[in-house]
C-alpha cells in the first residue's frame, strides 16, 4: 500500500469511526430514556420525530444554542481544559477497536479498525485512565464545594477500581497470549463440543472475571449504582454542576463514549467478538460479523441501562469496600486459578 | 529523519513541562506539567521501541500515581506557594547550580561518549520477552520488590489513617 | 538516527530539573514530584542504553525503578497527610520540630 493510499484510507476510517461513534452516543442517551421510561411505566420522549428518534438532534441543538455561562472564581484555564480531557481520551479509546474482519474495498484491503497496535488493550487502558483528569480536574477547578467533593469522589473511585478492572483482563490475556485485540478475538474463532461457541467467557471459564469486568467497569463509567461522583441527590450532580451548555454536553458525551468502549472491550474479550453463525450471499457473510458485534454492544447497553433502572445507589464506605475487600481478591483468585490451569495444561 | 523530528518534538515537549514545574508556584498546575513530561517521555520510549515500557509508563505514572497526586492536592486543598527565606537563598543558589550541572552533564555526555546512533524502534521491547526476563532472569528481585509493594501498602495505611480511627479498631478486637 | 547521547542529554536535564525542584521548591508536594522528574530522567537513560546495547535488561530496570516510585509516592503521600494533619501546613520550612 502507497504511502497515499494509506493516508486517504487512514482519513476515511477515522472519520466513519467518528460519525458512527457519535451517533451511537446520541442514540445510546436515546435509548437509555426510552427503556427507563418504560421501567418506570411512562413513555419517555415522543415528541420530536416518530418515537422520539429526533431527539438527540434536538438535544445536540439546544446544547450548541444555551449561554456557555462560566461562573466567577473558578480556576479558568483548567475549568476548561477538563471537559477537553474528557471527551477527548473518550473518543481516542476507540482508535484501537477492532469491529470486523478484513475488507476489501476497491482492490484495498484494510481492517475494519483505526489502527490494530499489538499492545491495542493497554493503550485503551492508558488513555480511559488519563480520562480520570477530566473529572477530577473539573471537581477541583470549579471552585464549589459538590463539585470538589464529586471530583475527589471519582478520583479515589476511579483509582480504586482500575486495578480489580485490570486484573479481571489478565486471565484473558493469559489464555489469548497476545496484547492485540484482534489477536484475542482471533483465538476465540470455533466451537468445543460441537455447538458450544469458543468464547473466553465459556471455555477459558472467565465467567467470573466478566462480572468481575462488568462491575468495575460501571464503577470506572460512574454509572448507577457506582455512580457516587455525580450524585445528583447527595452532590447536585457532583463533579460537572458548574458546567453549563457545550461544556457539558462534553461530559455527558465522554460518559456515553466511555461506556460504548466498555461494550465493546467486553464484546471483544469475553463474548468472542464478531464471531458468529454466517450464511447467505458473500456481501451477507461480509455484513454479519459486524451486525453480530453491534448486537453484543447494544445488548450490554440495555443491561447497563436495565442496572439503572433497577439498583440504588451504594453508600460511599461500601463502594470502597466492595472493591477493595471483595471484588480485588476474587480477581486475584480467578488469576491465579486460570494461570495455574494454563500452566497445568501445557 | 523522522526519528529526529519526533524526538526532538517531544524532547521540547518534555523539557517545557520539566520547566514549567519548577515556574508554576501551585501545585496542581506543577502536577499537570509533570504528567506532560511523562506522556512525551512515553512517546520517547516508543521512538527507542519500548512499547510496552511505554504503555506502562502511562498507565501507571501518569494514570496512577499522579492521579493519585492530584486527589492529595485536591484533598488537602492545597494552596500557591508561599515564600520564605529559606526559598530565596535555594533560588539564589539552586538556579545557577541547576544550569552549571545540566551544562556539564551534557558537555560530558556529548564529547566522551561519541556518537552511537540509534534507528527508529532500535530494540522491540515485546511484552513476551520481558515477562521472560521479569519471571525468569529477574525472579528474585521481583520477589523482593513485591515485598516492598506490601510493605508500603501497610505503611501507607497506617500513616494515613486518623489516630482515633486505630484506637476504634483496637477496641473492637 | 538519533544518537545515543542526545537521549542522555535529554534525561540529563530532566534529571537536572528535577534536582533544582528539590532544592528550590518550597511546597512539600512539588519536591516529592521532583523526585519522580529525577527517576523519570533516570527511566530514559536506561531504555536508551537499552536500545544501545541491544539487552532488554534496562527496560526491565525501569519496570523495579517504576514500582519503587509508586511504593514512595504511596508512602511519601500518606506522610504528606500526616503532616498536613498535625502541623496545617505544606511548606517544609515550617514543618522544623521534631515534636509538637
Amino acid at each position: 500500500m502507497s504511502l497515499t493510499t494509506f493516508i486517504i484510507v487512514a482519513v476515511i476510517k477515522v472519520a466513519l469511526t467518528l460519525f458512527i461513534l457519535l451517533t451511537a452516543v446520541a442514540y445510546t442517551v436515546w435509548l437509555e430514556r426510552k427503556v427507563v421510561g418504560r421501567m418506570q411505566n411512562r413513555w419517555g420522549p415522543t415528541r420530536v420525530g416518530p418515537f422520539g428518534l429526533l431527539q438527540p438532534a434536538a438535544d445536540g441543538v439546544k446544547f450548541l444554542f444555551k449561554e456557555d455561562l462560566t461562573p466567577p472564581y473558578v480556576y479558568k484555564p483548567l475549568y476548561i481544559a477538563a471537559p477537553i480531557i474528557a471527551v477527548v481520551c473518550a473518543l481516542t479509546s476507540i482508535a484501537v477497536v477492532p469491529v470486523g474482519n478484513w475488507v476489501t474495498v476497491a482492490g484495498v484491503s484494510t481492517p475494519l479498525q483505526i489502527t490494530d497496535v499489538n499492545i491495542g488493550l493497554l493503550v485503551i487502558l492508558g488513555i480511559t485512565s488519563i480520562g480520570v483528569y477530566g473529572v477530577a480536574l473539573s471537581g477541583w477547578a470549579s471552585n464549589s464545594k459538590y463539585s470538589l467533593l464529586g471530583g475527589l469522589r471519582a478520583s479515589a473511585q476511579m483509582i480504586s477500581y482500575e486495578i480489580a478492572l485490570g486484573l479481571s483482563l489478565v486471565g484473558v490475556l493469559i489464555l489469548s497470549g497476545t496484547f492485540s485485540l484482534r489477536g484475542i478475538v482471533d483465538a476465540q474463532a470455533g466451537h468445543f463440543w460441537g455447538f458450544i461457541p469458543n468464547w473466553n467467557i465459556f471455555r477459558g471459564c472467565q465467567f467470573v472475571a466478566f462480572f468481575i469486568y462488568l462491575m468495575a467497569a460501571y464503577a470506572e463509567t460512574n454509572r448507577i449504582p457506582f455512580d457516587l461522583p455525580e450524585a445528583e441527590t447527595e452532590l447536585v450532580a457532583g463533579y460537572h454542576t458548574e458546567y453549563s451548555a457545550m461544556k457539558f454536553a462534553m461530559f455527558f458525551m465522554a460518559e456515553y463514549a466511555n461506556m460504548i468502549t466498555v461494550a465493546c472491550i467486553a464484546s471483544l474479550l469475553f463474548l468472542g467478538g464478531w464471531h458468529g453463525p454466517l450464511f447467505g450471499p458473500p456481501i451477507l457473510q461480509a455484513i454479519l460479523p459486524v451486525l453480530w458485534f453491534v448486537l453484543r454492544v447494544v445488548a450490554f447497553l440495555f443491561v447497563y441501562i436495565w442496572v439503572r433502572g433497577t439498583l440504588p445507589r451504594f453508600r460511599y464506605d461500601q463502594l470502597m469496600a466492595f472493591g477493595w475487600k471483595f471484588l480485588l481478591p476474587l480477581a486475584i483468585a480467578n488469576l491465579v486459578i486460570t494461570a495455574l490451569v494454563v500452566a497445568l495444561r501445557a | 529523519m523522522l526519528h529526529l523530528i519526533l524526538f526532538s518534538v517531544f524532547g521540547l515537549i518534555c523539557v517545557a513541562g520539566a520547566v514549567n514545574l519548577l515556574v508554576q508556584s501551585h501545585p496542581i498546575n506543577s502536577a499537570l506539567s509533570l504528567v506532560v513530561v511523562m506522556g512525551s517521555l512515553a512517546v520517547e520510549y516508543l521512538l527507542l521501541g519500548a512499547e510496552f515500557v511505554a504503555a506502562v509508563q502511562v498507565i501507571v505514572y501518569a494514570g496512577a500515581v499522579m492521579v493519585l497526586f492530584v486527589f492529595v492536592i485536591m484533598l488537602l486543598n492545597a494552596g500557591a506557594e508561599e515564600h520564605t527565606k529559606g526559598s530565596i537563598i535555594a533560588l539564589a543558589l539552586g538556579v545557577p547550580g541547576m544550569l552549571i550541572a545540566a551544562i556539564l552533564i551534557a558537555w560530558v555526555l556529548v564529547t566522551k561518549s561519541g556518537i552511537h546512533p540509534l534507528s527508529l524502534n532500535a530494540l522491540p521491547g515485546h511484552p513476551k520477552d520481558i515477562a521472560q526476563l521479569l519471571f525468569h532472569d529477574f525472579l528474585l528481585p521481583f520477589e523482593v520488590t513485591s515485598i516492598l509493594v506490601l510493605i508500603a501498602i501497610m505503611g501507607s495505611v497506617v500513616l494515613a489513617s486518623r489516630p482515633e480511627a486505630i484506637e476504634h479498631s483496637k477496641k473492637e478486637s | 538516527m538519533v544518537p545515543l547521547s542526545y537521549y542522555l542529554v535529554l534525561s540529563g536535564i530532566l534529571f537536572t530539573c528535577g534536582v533544582a525542584g528539590f532544592l528550590i521548591k518550597r511546597n512539600i508536594i512539588t519536591i516529592f514530584m521532583s523526585i519522580e522528574l529525577m527517576l523519570n530522567g533516570v527511566n530514559l537513560s536506561f531504555v536508551a542504553f537499552a536500545a544501545q546495547w541491544h539487552s532488554l535488561s534496562g527496560q526491565v530496570f525501569v519496570f523495579f525503578v517504576m514500582v519503587v516510585a509508586a511504593a514512595e509516592a504511596a508512602v511519601g503521600l500518606a506522610i504528606i497527610i500526616a503532616v498536613y494533619r498535625t502541623r496545617a501546613t505544606l511548606n517544609v520550612d515550617k514543618v522544623d520540630l521534631l515534636k509538637l
